[in-house]
């Protein structure tokens, strides 16, 4: 990756190939265990329900298995980065907000979970004042609430806020 | 408030737990004592475009033409699962009187064929809108004339020889399929498909020997004279009179047991809410959908889809949709479409 | 020519000036629809539907009624394109492909060509349909009538083996990964006996993985992470905001009307068999990348490669009404509800309707000439506006962006349960694009997966677990061969190579 190469790297691209390939591996399992138990046979008239399930993750099994087996031969000579610490920390400074807004969505709503994640955004990583961060993170609120709960009237979860003020 | 307003409420309580336990809803229902306060979300628990969404969208349209409600009503589609996501939702949803379902018939067949666990008994019935009917069609090209000759000719050909087309798996037309088996012994291929329509039309290009359509999801190939109707699977003949094609109209069509196939079927299209709900939320919906029916909309509906236009609330209803749980528990034990 | 005047007295219908309000407002609903995903064109036409109620009884009323909600149909083809390009996020299933080649377009600052040749396209593709719609529409639903489950099964194999067949990533990893599409798609009920699938008793599962969530995730977000590995900042910034680019884009694209051609001939087949429009615009895209001079550079922002799917795409939309109208079997999702509210209006689709309601059908028609007017002149205006969009700080619009993946996700199944998915699918995208596991064919699995499989299992049971039912006519036989010949077209060709070779050494 072209910005601040020569960072240190968080994870070995080998690592990386590794997990992803055993972690399908997994899946793969558990799929073929669940096909199994539907029946995975050719009945009288065509397949059964499991056929395919059992199938595909059959294949999806071998072929993480030889995805697998080639990342851990693979020299650890020409061994690239798979991301550096720098790139990492910025993935996460997204990632981590991201899962927590998905999480808040739960208990105050979406209006309002939305208004602190786009705050937290403009203020934590764009620097803006505090009255753009609040014009732009509430009226995007107000804007999407007009189109699905008034417009479109598609019902998005609310919290104990829009109860408040009697939204919902 | 009013002084009086106090034991009016009390006397429209009353009213509504009479209408509750199956009396006749009177005309001082008109006032109600509880309104919905916010959005009644309405849920369907199939995708859009079929019978039940085409059905609640209806009611949706109604409900606002006529301002039958203060709030509004929204449709929220929940097919998932043959229908378990919308009925696990209004199960999760006690004492919630924001809430509605109508129901398939997979009320009945979705927890027996999958054994997701929900019970009509986890809800509360409030009304049977109508039941919809089932009615045996051939391609009009084939020679069969009655249910008699087509079955006929089933056993004759042998088992898995006729292929029965049919909405979903182990749900209502499968059902049928499997009840017209018992009775008769002959033994079809059952072929599932996603919707009505397209069963129909896999019916008009021959790659199926007959279907048990609804009334509407056949109608216009049968106008076209690309279909035929045999029999219906209600007891009774259906009431409309209307011509449909030049020569007949639903009402013309044999009942199959007139017919020597003697298996009756009709699909419930009823309103349930979440459990614990007051008496007065249920008397609401009641009131709500006794103003639905009576409008001329509806009345087209029903002659247009050729419902059966039984109508219970109740006790009534309730000891309906139980018998109808039992029998689709004995139809599907035989037909082993029960989950183990 | 009695079509054409049918046609004219339907322009006499469709062109008060009421009507002509309703198709600007439907058209530019449907593009507000169009761009929040998940808000989709089905969803769209749902909600109006018991509006157009009313509506529909007064005299004229369901021509006018059907000419708001197929011009939001219209204006939601239109406007899935415009995230796709943009950022990455398609906006409707259907749009999934025009990323491919529209994305690396705006970032190499050229959104507003590729925004022009998707708008373009759309409106050509959907030109033909309508021509064919208007002068074959009795040939054509006899045509349809001949798809029984083998044929459907050749037709979902078709797609998948005119996309897939030239990756240029190991071979390993795109199996890898298509598979774990099809295993994802099998969760939930399954299509012939009704069990439930590797849903392991969780109530979440039900429903299984919706395409539009895996996609959002794996593209949207999962471009977006991709992004902020290279600072703060959206590239493609530099995009040309006038007018001019629209004229300029024009003047090149009739070079492609070879790929214009062939795509809409795929997207008419595909949405009268019907197929759908989604498996429509991959199948016409695979097409293209074979075909094309270009097609070894596909996929690093070809005009070409977004012509392709955007005119198949609008192609498929508008003729899955014929099957719909002529039938009564819906085409795609939001002809589905169409269909419901014909019904509801009192309309009953089917081969009759042509005869006893020529006024609504021939009014229909030629809104649909109209419509596509009006949603052009409506897109093609906006396309300056558009490609603003990504001037707007990163810091400001990526949180936006976030919010509406979020709602999208969610409003699929009304499940919070999703928008969880939607994050999980956005960091598989962030890795396996980073591990180089081709995405596409994860998608594309995804969506035709279930199809493929129910209408396999149908075929199964009718010929009795015989294969020999994909050889067994005319119809279902050219297109197995043809799909088998495609799937292996690599070998042959090596192998046609190989012989050369010899022969010239």
């Amino acid at each position: 990756m072209s910005a601040g190469s020569g960072g240190r790297a968080a994870f070995s691209h080998k690592t990386a190939e590794i997990a992803v390939a055993a972690l399908l591996l997994l899946l793969g399992a558990i799929a073929i265990f669940d096909s199994a138990r539907l029946g995975f046979a050719w009945g009288e008239d065509g397949p059964q329900p499991g056929y395919f399930p059992f199938y595909v993750a059959l294949i999806i099994c071998v072929s993480s298995l030889v995805n697998l087996v080639r990342a851990l031969v693979a020299g650890p000579g020409k061994s690239k980065t798979f991301v550096e610490i720098g790139q990492l920390k910025l993935v996460l400074a997204v990632l981590v907000p991201t899962a927590i807004y998905a999480a808040l969505i739960g208990w105050v709503g979406i209006y309002v979970a939305s208004v602190l994640f786009v705050g937290f955004f403009m203020r934590w990583l764009g620097k803006y004042p505090w009255w753009k961060v609040l014009a732009v993170s509430a009226g995007n609120s107000v804007v999407f609430f007009l189109i699905f709960e008034i417009w479109f009237v598609i019902p998005l979860p609310k919290g104990p806020i829009e109860a408040l003020l009697g939204l919902n | 408030m009013e002084p009086f307003a106090l034991s009016f409420r009390v006397g429209v309580f009353l009213l509504s737990c009479a209408a509750l336990y199956g009396a006749a809803a009177g005309p001082l229902m008109a006032q109600q004592s509880w309104q919905p306060s916010k959005t009644v979300e309405f849920i369907v628990p199939a995708g859009t475009g079929g019978g039940a969404d085409q059905m609640s969208r209806a009611i949706q349209g109604i409900v606002a033409k006529y301002k039958l409600m203060k709030q509004s009503m929204v449709v929220i589609n929940k097919a998932g699962g043959a229908g378990s996501e919308g009925f696990l939702d209004v199960k999760n949803s006690k004492g919630d009187p924001h809430k509605i379902i109508i129901t398939l018939s997979n009320l009945f067949t979705t927890p027996l064929a999958t054994n997701t666990p929900f019970n009509w008994r986890d809800l509360t019935p409030v009304q049977m809108l109508a039941l919809d009917q089932f009615v045996l069609w051939v391609n009009a090209d084939s020679p069969y004339k009655s249910a008699k000759e087509y079955i006929e000719a089933a056993k004759k050909a042998g088992p898995n020889k006729f292929k029965m087309a049919g909405t979903g798996a182990k749900q209502e037309d499968q059902i049928i399929t499997a009840a017209i088996e018992q009775k008769t012994g002959a033994k079809f291929i059952y072929v599932p498909f996603k919707g009505g329509g397209d069963v129909a039309v896999q019916l008009v290009g021959k790659h199926a020997d007959s279907t048990v359509n609804n009334p509407i999801e056949a109608m216009a190939h049968w106008r076209g004279g690309k279909l035929r109707p045999l029999c219906v699977f209600d007891p009774k003949r259906m009431p409309y009179k209307t011509k449909v094609t030049d020569k007949m109209a639903w009402g013309d069509i044999p009942t199959c047991k007139e017919g020597g196939l003697d298996v009756d079927y009709l699909m419930l299209r009823g309103i349930f809410m979440p459990a614990d709900v007051k008496p007065e939320h249920v008397a609401f919906y009641i009131d709500l959908f006794k103003k639905v029916r009576a409008t001329p909309e509806w009345q087209d509906l029903m002659a247009r889809g050729a419902f059966n236009q039984t109508a219970l609330t109740g006790k009534e209803y309730a000891d309906w949709v139980a018998r109808e749980e039992a029998r689709h528990v004995a139809l599907m034990k035989a037909a082993g479409f029960i989950a183990k | 020519m009695d079509e054409i005047q049918s046609l004219l007295h339907g322009f006499a219908v469709a062109l008060s000036f009421k009507n002509f309000a309703l198709m600007f407002v439907g058209v530019i609903l449907g593009v507000i629809i169009g761009v929040l995903p998940g808000l989709g064109g089905a969803n769209g036409v749902a909600i109006l539907l018991p509006l157009t109620f009313a509506m529909a009884q007064t005299p004229g009323g369901t021509t006018s009624a059907i000419i708001l909600l197929s011009c939001i149909y219209w204006g939601a083809l239109f406007g899935g394109a415009i995230t796709s390009i943009l950022f990455n996020i398609p906006g409707e299933p259907w749009s999934v492909a025009t990323t491919f080649d529209g994305y690396p377009l705006g970032q190499k600052g050229r959104a507003g060509e590729a925004l022009t040749a998707a708008f373009t396209s759309s409106f050509v593709g959907a030109l033909v349909a309508v021509v064919v719609i208007t002068f074959l529409s009795p040939i054509v639903a006899r045509f349809a009538l001949a798809f029984g489950p083998p044929e459907f099964f050749a037709v979902y194999l078709l797609t998948f083996c005119a996309f897939v067949g030239t990756s240029k990533e190991p071979v390993f990893k795109t199996l890898a990964s298509m598979m774990l599409g099809f295993a994802l798609a099998s969760v939930g009920s399954d299509p012939v006996t009704g069990t439930l699938r590797l849903t392991f008793g969780s109530t979440h599962m039900l429903a299984g993985f919706d395409f539009l969530i895996a996609v959002i995730g794996l593209f949207g977000i999962g471009e977006i992470l991709l992004t902020l590995e290279e600072g703060l900042a959206f590239k493609g910034a530099s995009a040309k905001i006038n007018f001019r680019v629209v004229l300029e884009t024009w003047r090149r694209l009739p070079t492609y009307w070879k790929t214009s051609m062939r795509s809409s001939a795929v997207g008419c087949f595909m949405g009268i068999v019907p197929g759908g429009a989604t498996p429509a615009s991959f199948m016409s895209y695979g097409v293209a990348r074979r075909f094309s001079k270009d097609g070894e550079k596909f996929g690093t922002g070809q005009l070409e490669g977004v012509v392709a799917p955007e005119t198949a795409a609008h192609a498929a939309g508008t003729s899955a009404l014929l099957p719909m109208l002529t039938l009564g079997v819906p085409g795609s999702p939001t002809a589905a509800v169409l269909l419901g509210g014909l019904l509801i209006w009192g309309l009953q689709p089917g081969p009759l309707l042509f005869v006893e309601q020529k006024d609504f059908v021939w009014g229909l028609i030629a809104s649909m000439y109209l419509g596509n007017i009006a949603g052009l002149i409506v897109v093609l205006t906006c396309v300056p506006l558009f490609a603003a969009i990504l001037r707007i700080p990163f810091s400001v619009i990526a949180p936006i962006i976030m919010v509406v993946c979020a709602i999208g996700a969610y409003t699929v199944h009304n499940a919070i349960f999703d928008v969880w998915m939607m994050v999980v699918f956005g960091v598989t995208g962030y890795v396996f694009k980073k591990l180089s596991y081709p995405l596409a064919p994860m998608v594309l699995a995804i969506v035709l997966g279930d199809r493929a499989e129910s209408s396999f299992r149908q075929a199964m049971l009718v010929s009795q677990g015989e294969l020999n039912v994909f050889f067994s006519n005319a119809l279902v036989g050219s297109m197995t061969a043809l799909s088998l010949f495609l799937l292996l077209w690599p070998i042959v060709s090596a192998a046609i190579a190989w012989v050369r070779g010899k022969r010239s050494g």
